[in-house]
């Protein structure tokens, strides 16, 4: 499999403070599962951020589906981000609109014809358990129900990679288990997954998955072929 | 042409796309701040309209017009001299007209002032003959005739209307330029205005913003909403004030007709200045979408 995402030798630093990322190189197979773990403030936002493409790195190069990002003019950035889909941590559901204009809202930044919008849509809503409550605002639904809303609005345009912010922390542990078979179902048709969390129950769950750890800002396991929790040791 | 189908396609398009800014909160004070300023943009540049008109008016009306004056105390000689050179004003070739002022007709118009005593013919009340010059060079003609006149009688002296009235026409060309100036001033205010409503807007609708950003929205995608919105108030703002000042104006003018006033009478506006002031509101919200569009393509400059 060709990377989709590489990182090689990649700092982030917020103004004059310390890095937030040090150093970090990786490379994510298109088609894979991936997890990034760590403690709260290792990192992991700021690295999906520049995975999503919402700040460029202090140092290094970034390179998303074989080109240069960092230094990729600013026009150029728009068609990139359109290939990527991204579950935020709070949601960012934009309030006043309703679900399915919500879930609609890639679509129709992608300049998709408003009659070509509605089935893809209504299907969505159905699959995320959410059918009935399409012209209901984001304030009226439960957090587990914004966060299914916000991870609808992420898949609908097929991206190429899913990146999502801790997608399980509003929601039950049934509901965490059912949106990890979302994105394997999703992963199985070919996206790439990137999803930042501590839940290591739930990373467990998706045995295809490799793990990446941060670690005060620097990646502790690079290669991504480690598992944690590991794997119990065969008896004999 | 478009089938209704894809006509209304279109429609919802342009619907769903409206909606990304909630309607109401962009709008907020701006339309009637709008309308304040241009309402006292169209009455500015109705008023320095009106003079520049004013003041050409006048200017054609005294160009080649003068007067010649006969102060001679002895009433005889004077209606001798006065007859002498009108006939003479006549057969100038640079002269189109010839008008002697009757002197009942001068008497009548001193006559508030000196009462009966201005018509029994004791005062010596200089005659006057109105000329006409032919148009173009009406200083060297008046210079040419003064001398010609001051040849037949030291007595005559003629003055070009154009003289009495100078400081008035200059006057009115200040306040004409002052209008304008004014006009200039409310114009770069409404555009200050619709730069701070685009930048508050774009604050009040950053989370939107950066949601559309990430998503792959282009700078001129987002930039479009701010427009269309932006736009909407400036039209409805501009409308308005429109209105009111045309109201205003219209009422003004009945007023200055009813003066009865030859000066203010000519404070009029023609069709080209009507279409002038039909401009202004178009041009706000032109002005008002090219501002917001700046603003906030500047400020999405600013992030990646």
């Amino acid at each position: 499999m060709s990377a989709i995402v590489q990182f090689e030798n990649v700092g982030l630093r917020y103004g004059l403070d310390s890095e937030t990322l040090s150093d970090v190189s990786f490379s994510l197979a298109s088609g894979g599962f991936y997890f990034l773990t760590g403690a709260s403030g290792a990192g992991k936002t700021s690295l999906l951020k520049l995975l999503y493409l919402a700040q460029r790195p202090s140092r290094g190069v970034i390179r998303l589906f074989g080109e240069d990002v960092v230094t990729l003019p600013r026009k150029r950035l728009p068609g990139f981000r359109r290939r990527i889909g991204v579950v935020f941590q709070d949601f960012r559901l934009v309030p006043h609109l309703s679900v399915y204009d919500n879930i609609a809202l890639p679509l129709r930044v992608a300049g998709m014809e408003e009659s070509e919008i509605d089935l893809p849509v209504s299907e969505m809503l159905n699959w995320v358990g959410l059918g009935d409550r399409g012209q209901a605002r984001p304030a009226t639904l439960s957090g587990g129900e914004q966060q299914r809303v916000a991870i609808a609005r992420a898949v609908i345009g097929r991206p190429e990679i899913l990146v999502a912010d801790e997608p399980t922390g509003n929601v039950d542990a049934d509901m965490a288990r059912r949106l990890m078979t979302l994105f394997e179902a999703l992963n199985r048709l070919g996206t790439t997954i990137v999803v930042a969390t501590h839940d290591l129950p739930l990373i467990a769950q998706v045995g295809s998955a490799q793990m990446m750890k941060l670690d005060k800002g620097r990646l502790s396991d690079p290669t991504g072929s480690l598992r944690y929790p590991p794997r119990p040791q065969a008896a004999g | 042409m478009a089938s209704p189908g894809a006509m209304g396609n279109r429609r919802a398009a342009a619907a769903a796309r409206h909606r990304l800014l909630p309607e109401g909160r962009v709008a907020g004070p701006m339309p009637w701040i709008i309308a304040i300023m241009m309402f006292l943009t169209v009455l500015s540049a109705a008023a320095g309209l009106g003079l520049g008109a004013a003041v050409k008016a006048m200017g054609a009306d005294l160009a080649g017009r003068a007067t010649v004056q006969i102060v001679e105390a002895n009433a005889e000689q004077r209606e001798r001299l006065s007859a002498a050179m009108a006939a003479a004003l006549r057969k100038d070739a640079t002269v189109r007209a010839v008008r002697p002022v009757p002197s009942a007709a001068l008497a009548e118009q001193i006559r508030p002032w000196l009462g009966q005593d201005a018509a029994s013919g004791d005062l010596p009340i200089p005659a006057l003959i109105d000329i006409e010059l032919t148009p173009g060079q009406t200083d060297a003609k008046v210079e040419r005739l003064r001398r010609q006149l001051h040849a037949l009688s030291p007595k005559a002296r003629i003055e070009p209307h154009a003289a009495f009235l100078a400081p008035l026409a200059d006057l009115l060309s200040a306040l004409g330029w002052l209008a304008a100036g004014i006009v200039v001033l409310m114009t770069l205010a409404t555009g200050a205005v619709v730069v701070l409503a685009a930048r508050a807007a774009h604050d009040s609708h950053r989370g939107t913003i950066d949601v559309l950003h990430l998503m792959g929205a282009t700078d001129v995608q987002i930039a479009r909403l701010f427009q269309r919105r932006i736009g909407l108030d400036a039209l409805f703002g501009g409308a308005l004030g429109f209105a009111c000042a045309l109201l205003v104006i219209l009422l003004l003018g009945a007023r200055l007709l009813a003066t009865g006033s030859e000066l203010l009478s000519g404070v009029q506006l023609p069709w080209t200045s009507w279409a002038a002031l039909a401009a202004i509101p178009m041009g706000c919200v032109l002005l008002a979408r090219i501002a917001a569009r700046w603003t906030v393509l500047r400020s999405l400059g600013r992030l990646l």
